[in-house]
C-alpha cells in the first residue's frame, strides 16, 4: 500500500512542474509591460522599475527567472491583485470555501438523484423509466449550463417567485465568516432566518452546477450496474434464492460503485468548470467569479495565481481519487 | 461479455456474400433510433445554415428599435412577420438563430478538423517512436486533461484577448488530448499485427507505415470522438461566448446572443429562451450521433 501510495504521489510532481511553467509563460504572453503585469502596478517609475526588473529575474536567464517563479509560489507569493493589493492567496482562500460549498451541495445533489436513477433504470432495463432516465441523462449531459441557470431564473424566480435571484444570502444579514461555510456559519450564529435564507440562495445554483454530474452519473450507474448484474457470481446468489433487493444491495452495487467512484473524483474539474459559469449567472461570490471578474480588469496576477490554485486543487483531488481507488480496489493496488 | 449486457442491433438477414461494409454500417446505425433522429437534425441544421440568406426573414443585424423586444407571434403584441420576437434593440431572433446556425458549425467541424490533424500527428509520432518522445507528448497531454477544460481554455483566451479566432483556438487545445490518446493507443495495438510487419518488411518507411497502414486502420475511434468533440466544442465556444470571451457583438454566436439578452430575463423570457434552445438540440444530436456512431462503428460491441 506505501508503496502505491508513493508511486501515485512522485506522478504528480511532473504534473505540477507543468501548471506552474504553463502559468509562468502564459503571463509572459500578455500584450504590455510584463513588469507592469507582474507587479500589479501601473505606471512605474524607473527607479523602481528597475528594482523591480531584478526582483523578478529579468536580468537573469528564464530558466533561472522560472526557479525564482517556482520556489516563491512553492512559499505561497503567488503575487498581488492588481486592483486591491491584496496578496492573491489570502484572496484565493476567503472566496474558495463559497464554491466548494456550493460545489459539495451540487455533488450531493447529484449522488442523491443519480445513483438511485442509475440503478433503477439498470434492474427496470428498457422499461419506460430505463428509457426516460437515459434521455434525460443525455440531455442533461449537453445542456449548456449558462442557459439552464438562466430558464430557472425565469421559472422559480420570475414566474413563481420562490427562490432569491442572485448572492449568497439576504443583505439583511450579516454573518461572521467562522468556517467560510454558511449553511454552518448561519446554524452557529443566533438568527435561524439567515440559515433559510442562505439555503434558499443555494438551491438554484446548486441544480444548474449539479446536472452535468447527475447526468454523467446516472449513466455511469446504469451501466456498471448493468455489467455487474450479467456476472456469474450474481446468478449464484439467484440460485442460491436470495431476495432481489439483496442481490442488487449487497451484492451487485459493492462492485458496481467501483467505477463510479472514478468518475466521481473526475467530475471534480467538471464541477469547477461548472463553478466558473454557475457563479456568473448568480453572482455568487466564489473563485469562479472572482477569476472571470480578474479577466475584464485585466488583473493578471489574479488570473495566474487563481488559474495556478484551481489547477493545483484538481489535481490534488484527482490524487486523492486515486488513492481511495487503491483503498477500495485491491486489483488496482497490486498491479503497478 | 455477456449476452445480456449488449443492445440488441437488428441483425441482417444471412447472404451467401457479406453485405457491403457502409450497409452493415448502416444496419447497426438505423437500429439506433436516437442516432437516426440525431443525425436528421444535424441534417436540418446543416440545411439551415446553408440556406441562411434564403430564409432568414430578415437581416441578422438590422436594428430598429420602434420593434425592440416584440414577444413571439403566439403571445399578444408579437407578430407572425417576427416569429420569434425581437431582441432589445430590434433584432429579428429567428433571422440571427438561422445565422448563428453557420457560426456554430463553423465552430463545431473547424474546432475538431484542427484539433483531429494536430492530435493523430502527435499521437501517431508518440505510438511510433516510444521513448522520450513519447513521454513528452503524453505527459503534455496528461497536464492539459488534468486542468479544467473551460478554465484552461478562459486562462488562454483571456492572455490572447477576447475573439473567436482565439476562442476557437483554445477549445481546440483543451479537447486536443482525446485525440492524441485515441491515436497513439490505436497504433500500439496495430503496430503489434502481422500486417504491419509485412509492409515493414516489404520496405515501408516510417512516414508510410504511419499514415497508410495504420491510420486508416484507426479511424473508427476517431470518428466517433469528432461527433462527440463537436458537441463539446459548440458547448465550450458558445460559454466562452456568454462570458463575453468568444464571439464578439453584434456577431449572431448564439452564445453571444444569450449574454446579450442576460439583462433582459426578467422582462422578455424570448430573448434568453431561444438561443440557449438551439444550442441545446445541436449539441444534443451531435451526442446522439457521436453514440449511434460508437455502438456501430465499435467492433468490441458488435457481435
Amino acid at each position: 500500500m506505501l508503496r502505491f501510495i508513493l508511486t501515485r504521489v512522485s506522478l504528480i510532481i511532473p504534473t505540477f512542474i507543468g501548471i506552474t511553467l504553463l502559468a509562468f509563460f502564459l503571463i509572459r504572453l500578455v500584450p504590455g509591460d510584463p513588469i507592469e503585469t507582474l507587479a500589479g502596478e501601473r505606471g512605474i517609475d524607473p527607479a523602481r522599475h528597475e528594482q523591480l526588473r531584478k526582483e523578478y529575474g529579468f536580468d537573469q536567464p528564464i530558466l533561472v527567472q522560472y526557479g525564482i517563479y517556482l520556489s516563491r509560489v512553492l512559499q505561497g507569493d503567488l503575487g498581488k491583485s492588481m486592483i486591491t493589493q491584496e496578496p492573491v492567496l489570502s484572496e484565493f482562500s476567503a472566496l474558495f470555501p463559497a464554491t466548494i460549498e456550493l460545489a459539495l451541495c451540487a455533488i450531493i445533489f447529484a449522488l442523491l438523484l443519480g445513483l438511485p436513477a442509475g440503478i433503477i433504470a439498470a434492474i427496470k432495463r428498457n422499461s419506460i423509466f430505463d428509457h426516460g432516465v437515459m434521455g434525460i441523462s443525455l440531455a442533461g449531459y449537453s445542456m449548456p449550463i449558462f442557459w439552464w441557470g438562466l430558464i430557472l431564473i425565469l421559472l422559480f424566480s420570475v414566474q413563481f417567485d420562490l427562490t432569491p435571484v442572485s448572492g449568497r444570502i439576504d443583505v439583511l444579514y450579516y454573518i461572521e465568516p467562522i468556517t467560510g461555510f454558511l449553511l454552518i456559519d448561519t446554524l452557529l450564529s443566533d438568527e435561524p432566518e439567515a440559515f433559510w435564507s442562505a439555503v434558499k440562495h443555494l438551491i438554484l445554483p446548486t441544480i444548474v452546477l449539479g446536472t452535468v454530474p447527475l447526468a454523467v452519473i446516472a449513466r455511469m450507474t446504469r451501466s456498471a450496474m448493468l455489467e455487474v448484474l450479467g456476472e456469474d457470481y450474481i446468478r449464484t446468489a439467484k440460485a442460491k434464492g436470495l431476495s432481489r433487493f439483496r442481490i442488487v444491495a449487497l451484492h451487485a452495487l459493492r462492485n458496481a460503485l467501483i467505477p463510479v467512484v472514478t468518475v466521481i473524483g473526475l467530475q471534480i474539474g467538471v464541477l469547477f468548470t461548472g463553478a466558473i459559469l454557475t457563479e456568473t449567472i448568480f453572482s455568487w461570490p466564489g473563485v469562479g467569479k472572482w477569476l472571470i471578474d480578474a479577466i475584464f480588469r485585466r488583473d493578471y496576477p489574479v488570473l495566474q495565481g487563481g488559474a495556478l490554485l484551481l489547477g493545483v486543487v484538481v489535481m490534488g483531488v484527482n490524487l486523492l481519487v486515486d488513492l481511495a481507488y487503491g483503498l477500495i480496489n485491491p486489483r488496482i493496488r497490486h498491479t503497478r | 461479455m455477456t449476452t445480456e449486457t449488449m443492445e440488441a442491433p437488428a441483425v441482417a438477414v444471412p447472404t451467401a456474400t457479406p453485405p457491403h461494409p457502409l450497409r452493415e454500417f448502416w444496419g447497426y446505425f438505423s437500429a439506433n433510433h436516437g442516432a437516426v433522429a440525431g443525425l436528421v437534425i444535424i441534417v436540418a441544421v446543416v440545411l439551415v445554415a446553408l440556406l441562411a440568406p434564403v430564409i432568414a426573414p430578415h437581416d441578422p443585424n438590422l436594428t430598429n428599435t420602434a420593434i425592440a423586444l416584440k414577444p413571439p407571434f403566439w403571445q399578444e403584441g408579437g407578430s407572425i412577420a417576427y416569429p420569434l420576437g425581437t431582441d432589445p434593440i430590434g433584432r429579428d431572433i429567428l433571422s440571427r438563430l438561422i445565422y448563428g446556425a453557420q457560426l456554430s458549425l463553423l465552430i463545431g467541424i473547424a474546432v475538431v478538423a484542427l484539433s483531429i490533424a494536430i492530435g493523430t500527428v502527435l499521437g501517431l509520432v508518440a505510438g511510433f517512436f516510444r521513448g522520450l518522445t513519447e513521454i513528452f507528448i503524453m505527459r503534455l497531454m496528461d497536464i492539459i486533461l488534468t486542468l479544467p477544460s473551460l478554465l484552461l481554455a478562459i486562462v488562454i483566451v483571456a492572455v490572447l484577448g477576447p475573439g473567436l479566432m482565439n476562442a476557437m483556438l483554445a477549445v481546440a487545445l483543451v479537447i486536443l488530448p482525446h485525440y492524441v490518446r485515441l491515436a497513439r493507443a490505436a497504433v500500439i495495438t496495430e503496430t503489434s499485427k502481422d500486417y504491419v510487419t509485412a509492409a515493414r518488411v516489404s520496405g515501408a518507411g516510417t512516414t508510410r507505415l504511419m499514415f497508410r497502414e495504420v491510420l486508416p486502420n484507426c479511424t473508427a475511434p476517431l470518428i466517433v470522438q469528432a461527433s462527440l468533440g463537436i458537441s463539446t466544442a459548440i458547448l465550450d465556444a458558445a460559454a466562452l461566448g456568454f462570458l463575453g470571451l468568444g464571439a464578439q457583438p453584434p456577431s449572431p454566436e448564439w452564445g453571444t446572443m444569450l449574454a446579450d439578452a442576460r439583462e433582459f430575463v426578467l422582462r422578455a423570457w424570448w430573448v434568453v429562451t431561444f438561443p440557449g434552445l438551439a444550442i441545446l438540440i445541436t449539441v444534443l444530436a451531435f451526442n446522439l450521433l457521436g453514440d449511434g456512431l460508437r455502438d456501430a462503428l465499435d467492433p468490441k460491441l458488435k457481435r
